[in-house]
């Protein structure tokens, strides 16, 4: 019996899959557009929350403050905060009774870049102090015997470590287009405005539609993989 | 008017104190050695020149000016200054981008850069390099980078670090030459440090001993060599005879000094029963086989312990109660005879004696 269902469940995941590359190779609008949002919002909040993270990390790095050792290390423990958690922090404050609900952000894909910028800000600050940590000593002092104001000292800085910046930017991006639990929460799953690969592949599976949701699995890992690859290519420099 | 002034300077890390009680000028357009052992203090005391640290008490006043001021004001005055560190390091770009980006922090650009850029890579030999990633150059090319990335600035001070340091000799060679044709073309006041003597002669007016963070003495390299203020300055400045003893009399300024039951006699201003060390270049002194007559107002008895021959000269190694090295040369050694065991007469003049006081 057992046997049987296992075989049955294998046949049905070949043809699943068998469909998923068809919807994947002729273009499927539904595919197309979910992976194209999904890309869309994740490039928006990694590219925003490094705007915000870069200059900030090097604040924290440059500068001599009480409790700074703490406060790396609160960033550090907040790498695996639970998507689902943020998705809540941000729902209270954007949700119609919340101090940000005037302006009826949630359920709109602007939802979704924040809680993500939220999301991936301590993994951006965080391996952005450590890429700038890991800058010899003797090139911070060379800058500033040369005249180096502390604004040009810190560009210097990030430059020199510009590859393991670059590996923070990509595995923030990586978490943010991965993550589930906020785009259901502040995004709704609105189909053709707020539905992204993750979001729809779980409401597919369960409608079971195993199919839509192969051919998004598949982008989600291709995608996966390619950052893996530029990671590597990254890390390797 | 003194450039640069350091009064009553202290430096601290932790409990250790780096250094003590500094009190120096330098003046515009001297160049001046600082000379000691690893771990003196000497980097240290740069690095408080150059206002990249702030000292744990004291005053440096640059150009009539007091350094303890904003970070804003500390940035102008360090623009005025260039300081190579001990190992350079070089950006992670091309040559040419590291000779420029000093330069481009100062707001210069478009041809005036490129003009100063490429005319500073030449001066230090580098031309075939503008396009190298400067992580790739040997020791020797990066610390030329180094020096053409702080003249580039054209400071007035340029602060140097162990420039000949971590080099092999032929390198080293050559760094040195491009910092003497340096002095020469460019009037800007030069700080180096070095733990090499016969380097500090060659390149400085002045010399300054930093030992155990503390300036032992200043003053024309000849006087420093010559005239060690105490103990310490003489062993770290080579001079191989430091006889101790104790002044026994003393007339018009001609002393007789005990050691070893030997009295030698030399000319000092310290009194009887001062404890004193009796400084004698090997060079100073001579060897006969039997007592010679002569002016020279020293001459002892000894037995040759050791001999070593050193190209035209030969060391000799004597026992007379105390011991003493006298250099000759190797054709004298060897008409002479001299072997170990020997006994032979060494004579020296009152006035080769360099008196110094025991703390």
């Amino acid at each position: 019996m057992i046997a049987v269902s296992g075989r049955e469940v294998l046949t049905e995941l070949w043809h699943g899959l068998i469909k998923a590359i068809e919807l994947i190779v002729t273009l499927d609008p539904e595919v197309i557009q979910v992976a194209g949002r999904s890309l869309r919002i994740a490039i928006t909040s990694s590219l925003l929350a490094s705007a915000i993270c870069l200059p900030v990390a090097s604040l924290i790095y440059f500068n001599r403050f009480r409790g700074k050792r703490f406060l790396i290390s609160l960033i550090q423990t907040f790498y695996s905060v639970p998507t689902v958690a943020v998705g809540l922090f941000v729902f209270v404050f954007i949700s119609r009774a919340g101090p940000l609900g005037a302006l009826g952000l949630l359920f709109s894909p602007t939802a979704i870049v924040i809680g993500q910028m939220v999301l991936i800000t301590p993994v951006l600050l965080g391996l952005t102090i450590s890429a700038l940590s890991g800058v010899d000593r003797a090139l911070i002092d060379t800058a500033r015997s040369l005249g180096a104001s502390r604004f040009q000292t810190a560009l210097v800085t990030l430059r020199e470590a510009r590859f393991a910046v670059m590996a923070a930017v990509i595995m923030a991006f990586g978490r943010a287009i991965s993550e589930v639990g906020i785009s259901l929460m502040v995004g709704g799953n609105i189909r053709g405005f707020t539905r992204v690969i993750t979001t729809a592949i779980s409401l597919e599976t369960s409608k079971g539609d195993i199919e839509l949701s192969l051919a998004l699995g598949i982008i989600l890992i291709s995608i996966a993989l390619i950052i893996n690859i530029i990671l590597n290519r990254v890390q390797q420099r | 008017m003194a450039l640069i002034e350091l009064i009553n300077l202290y430096q601290r890390y932790g409990e250790r104190d780096i250094l003590k009680n500094i009190n120096l000028s330098i003046e515009r357009g001297e160049v001046f050695a600082l000379i000691g052992p690893t771990g003196s203090g000497k980097t240290t005391l740069l690095r408080l020149i150059d206002l990249i640290d702030r000292p744990a008490s004291g005053k440096i006043r640059f150009d009539d000016a007091d350094t303890d001021a904003p970070a804003a004001v500390r940035l102008d005055m360090r623009r005025r200054m260039a300081f190579v560190l001990q190992k350079p390091v070089v950006f992670n770009l091309s040559v040419y981008d590291n000779v420029a980006c000093a330069l481009r922090w100062r707001g210069i650009k478009g041809s005036r850069l490129k003009e100063k850029v490429n005319h500073i890579i030449d001066v230090v030999g580098m031309s075939d390099y503008r396009s190298r990633n400067a992580r790739q150059l040997s020791g020797g090319e990066v610390q030329r980078v180094a020096i053409a990335r702080a003249i580039a600035l054209e400071p007035e001070v340029l602060l140097l670090d162990e420039p000949t340091a971590n080099l092999d000799p032929l390198s080293a060679a050559r760094i040195e030459e491009l910092i003497s044709s340096i002095i020469k073309s460019y009037a800007a006041t030069i700080i180096m440090a070095t733990h090499d003597l016969a380097q500090g002669q060659r390149l400085a007016d002045r010399i300054g001993v930093l030992m155990n963070g503390e300036l032992q003495q200043a003053g024309g390299a000849r006087d420093v060599f010559a005239s060690p203020r105490n103990r310490e300055v003489a062993e770290f400045v080579g001079v191989e005879n430091i006889i101790d003893g104790v002044i026994m009399s003393s007339e018009d300024k001609i002393v007789n000094i005990e050691s070893a039951g030997r009295s030698i006699e030399a000319i000092s201003d310290y009194a009887v029963g001062e404890a004193v060390c009796a400084c004698i270049r090997p060079e100073d002194v001579t060897l006969a086989l039997s007592r010679i007559s002569s002016s020279a107002r020293n001459s002892f008895e000894g037995e040759i312990k050791w001999l070593v021959s050193m190209g035209p000269l030969t060391r000799v190694e004597l026992q007379c109660g105390f011991p003493l090295v006298a250099m000759v040369t190797k054709r004298s050694a060897e008409e002479m005879g001299l072997s170990k065991g020997k006994k032979v007469f060494a004579t020296f003049k009152a006035t080769a004696i360099h008196v110094i006081k025991r703390n």
